[in-house]
């Protein structure tokens, strides 16, 4: 008797448990990976302190003070000021929100242009593939950082206005990551459509529309939530390179990228590591707890694909 | 009256590298309104790749249906456009598959998977749909509807998939259902319950069944005509009570030789000597020729065709013909 009363008492308990989705099931998962937590808070915190930070500084981003050049961390300037005399905390903030949001933003777009070319591609085949498939190779056969310099080469050639470059960075990072995105998506596509279930989706006679967006591309969400994670981190770098060259999103908007540039000079390397430690670290820490959050939620979504 | 399907000569083949294979050689047969027929035969033999065909699943470049004609009520299956197929199936012909736990879409709930048809061919709204969704779930008996709709596939049982399976196939209250080895998957008690519910729907409904099994316990307990396959061919068909007191081709009363009688015991269950020919060196002859225990001559260099031998029966074997010839 008591033994039953337990085991409808365990079984009720499951059975709630089963109730929940898919989501909630993967995310009970997610929080017994540790790192992977701790991945995502530093996300969580780097993202707050970027966003609400500034609001709380006394000083601008763009302030120049020349009484305050160079001046080491103090307790006015906590990471000191640079040669302008801006505060490099308000900076490094600034900075920070333009990074991220120059990351997640051709994040969106690569995954957006991936997902949907990928799955054209994968789920019609024959000619729409063979066109889709071959742009993606053209542009996956350049390595991505000599296209990027050229690219922003050309934009600083044709002077395109700083307050537009940022989005156009976004673009050029975007066109060059959607190739392998699309390429994933595409295999998961190919053997997806040849499943059990989307046979008898045919046999229900949906429109091939309906079945492309509806059943299949379901089924590809953990990947892309995957992909899409890890793909903000190379995002962040790519802008960061570009920006340290030069050929990103330009100065006075500050990013971390250019603000390492400061680095590029040997008296400013050897003898104010302020103005470009705090840059560093930020991109450093930033992307290794995205790429492990991403891991973690790959471990999670998508047990079959481990590296 | 006019057969509800009549399918006419059909011609299914498969490409491989060895060769062609003709999986569906030429086959006929009708179903008329409110008629369940079944088709029997060992795996292989080309059922699956019937229904297959009548569905328009057979996928250019691997396979192609290469003649013949399947009439469904006025229209030809196969000189239809892609769009006019699309307003047919799931709607006036529907299918169920062997495997319940893959016929339906992992990451989508039950309930999703079941509104799926009623909005597109009864152009339901998504409320009607829904609440029309949680009312099928009903009726084919599973308990806490409202529940089981928001539940994904990988939560329930093959035999309730199964039953959702044939409530997606019955929503739009289709003319003709086929069911492809529906039971096959599904342990014995879940059979039976899943075979009288197919059957409690198609006499409330009208609607035709065209069962495809291997399993001719399933063929007595639901056919009303049966039509026995062989690589390809039919080599028997007839009315089921006929048929089974009566099998005229040695492959069907080897068939049913081989089934296990409840209550007795034997040392060995019969078994049909040989294999299945390979389907691709099949010359003019009986298919059937190196299983059979009454092998002539002429069957090994002409195929035999299905002739009529009264009581509504027909069988291809050169037993009969030669029989008809003498008399």
């Amino acid at each position: 008797m008591r033994v039953e009363t337990v085991l409808t008492k365990a079984s009720t308990k499951r059975s709630r448990e089963r109730r929940s989705s898919l989501l909630g099931q993967s995310l009970r998962k997610l929080m017994h990976n540790k790192l992977a937590v701790a991945g995502f808070a530093v996300v969580v915190f780097m993202t707050l302190l970027c966003f609400i930070g500034p609001l709380f500084s006394p000083y601008t981003d763009n302030k120049i003070n020349m009484a305050m050049m160079n001046k080491a961390p103090s307790l006015k300037h906590w990471l000191g000021t640079d040669a302008l005399g801006r505060d490099i905390m308000t900076r490094v903030m600034q900075a920070g929100r333009i990074s991220l949001t120059v990351g997640l933003a051709s994040m969106l777009l690569s995954v957006f242009l991936g997902a949907l070319l990928g799955a054209i591609s994968g789920y019609y085949r024959g000619i729409t593939d063979q066109i889709i498939m071959r742009i993606a190779d053209l542009l996956m056969t350049v390595p991505n950082l000599p296209l990027l310099f050229i690219f922003g080469a050309m934009l600083s050639e044709w002077k395109v206005p700083t307050d537009y470059r940022m989005y156009l960075v976004m673009l050029m990072l975007s066109a060059v990551n959607w190739p392998g995105m699309a390429r994933m998506v595409r295999g998961q596509m190919l053997s997806l459509r040849e499943r059990e279930f989307m046979q008898a989706a045919e046999v229900l006679g949906l429109r091939p529309r309906r079945k492309l967006l509806h059943h299949l591309l379901p089924n590809i969400v953990p990947l892309l939530i995957v992909m899409a994670t890890l793909n903000i981190g190379g995002a962040i770098l790519s802008e960061s390179v570009l920006s340290f060259f030069g050929l990103g999103v330009m100065p006075p908007t500050p990013t971390w990228g250019n603000m390492i540039d400061a680095a590029n000079n040997m008296i400013d390397f050897q003898n104010h590591p302020w103005l470009w430690i705090p840059p560093g670290v930020s991109i450093f820490a930033t992307v290794i707890a995205i790429n492990i959050f991403g891991d973690g939620l790959r471990d999670v979504l998508d047990p079959k694909q481990k590296r | 009256m006019k057969p509800l399907l009549k399918v006419e000569n059909l011609h299914t083949e498969f490409r491989t590298d060895e060769g062609t294979v003709k999986a569906v050689d030429g086959i006929s047969f009708q179903v008329r309104a409110g008629e369940t027929v079944c088709i029997v035969g060992e795996s292989g033999c080309g059922k699956s790749v019937t229904a297959m065909s009548m569905m328009g699943l057979v996928e250019e470049p691997a396979g192609k249906v290469t003649g013949g004609a399947i009439a469904f009520g006025d229209d030809d299956l196969l000189r239809l456009g892609k769009h006019e197929l699309r307003t047919i199936r799931g709607h006036e012909m529907a299918m169920i598959f062997q495997e319940p736990m893959s016929s339906l879409n992992p990451v989508l709930k039950i309930g999703e998977q079941i509104m799926e048809p009623l909005m597109l061919h009864l152009k339901l709204k998504k409320k009607e749909a829904a609440a029309r969704a949680v009312e099928l779930i009903r009726q084919v008996g599973i308990s806490r509807p409202e529940q089981i709709a928001g539940s994904y596939p990988h939560e329930l049982s093959g035999g309730m998939l199964q039953r959702i399976m044939i409530a997606i196939a019955v929503s739009c209250s289709p003319k003709l259902l086929i069911a492809d080895e529906p039971t096959t998957a599904l342990d014995v008690t879940i059979q039976a319950q899943i075979l009288d519910m197919l059957r409690t729907f198609k006499e409330s409904s009208g609607m035709s069944l065209l069962l495809i099994t291997h399993d001719l316990g399933v063929v007595a307990e639901m056919a009303d005509y049966v039509i026995v396959m062989y690589s390809g061919k039919i080599v028997e068909e007839g009315e089921v009570t006929a048929l089974f007191a009566n099998p005229k081709h040695p492959y069907t009363q080897g068939l049913l030789k081989s089934k296990p009688v409840m209550g007795q015991r034997t040392e060995e269950l019969y078994s049909i000597p040989g294999q299945v020919p390979d389907p691709l060196d099949l010359t003019p002859s009986c298919y059937f020729h190196d299983r059979c225990e009454h092998c002539m001559d002429v069957c090994v260099s002409r195929e035999p065709l299905l002739q009529p031998l009264g009581n509504g029966q027909k069988a291809a074997c050169w037993l009969y013909e030669e029989a008809a010839i003498h008399v």
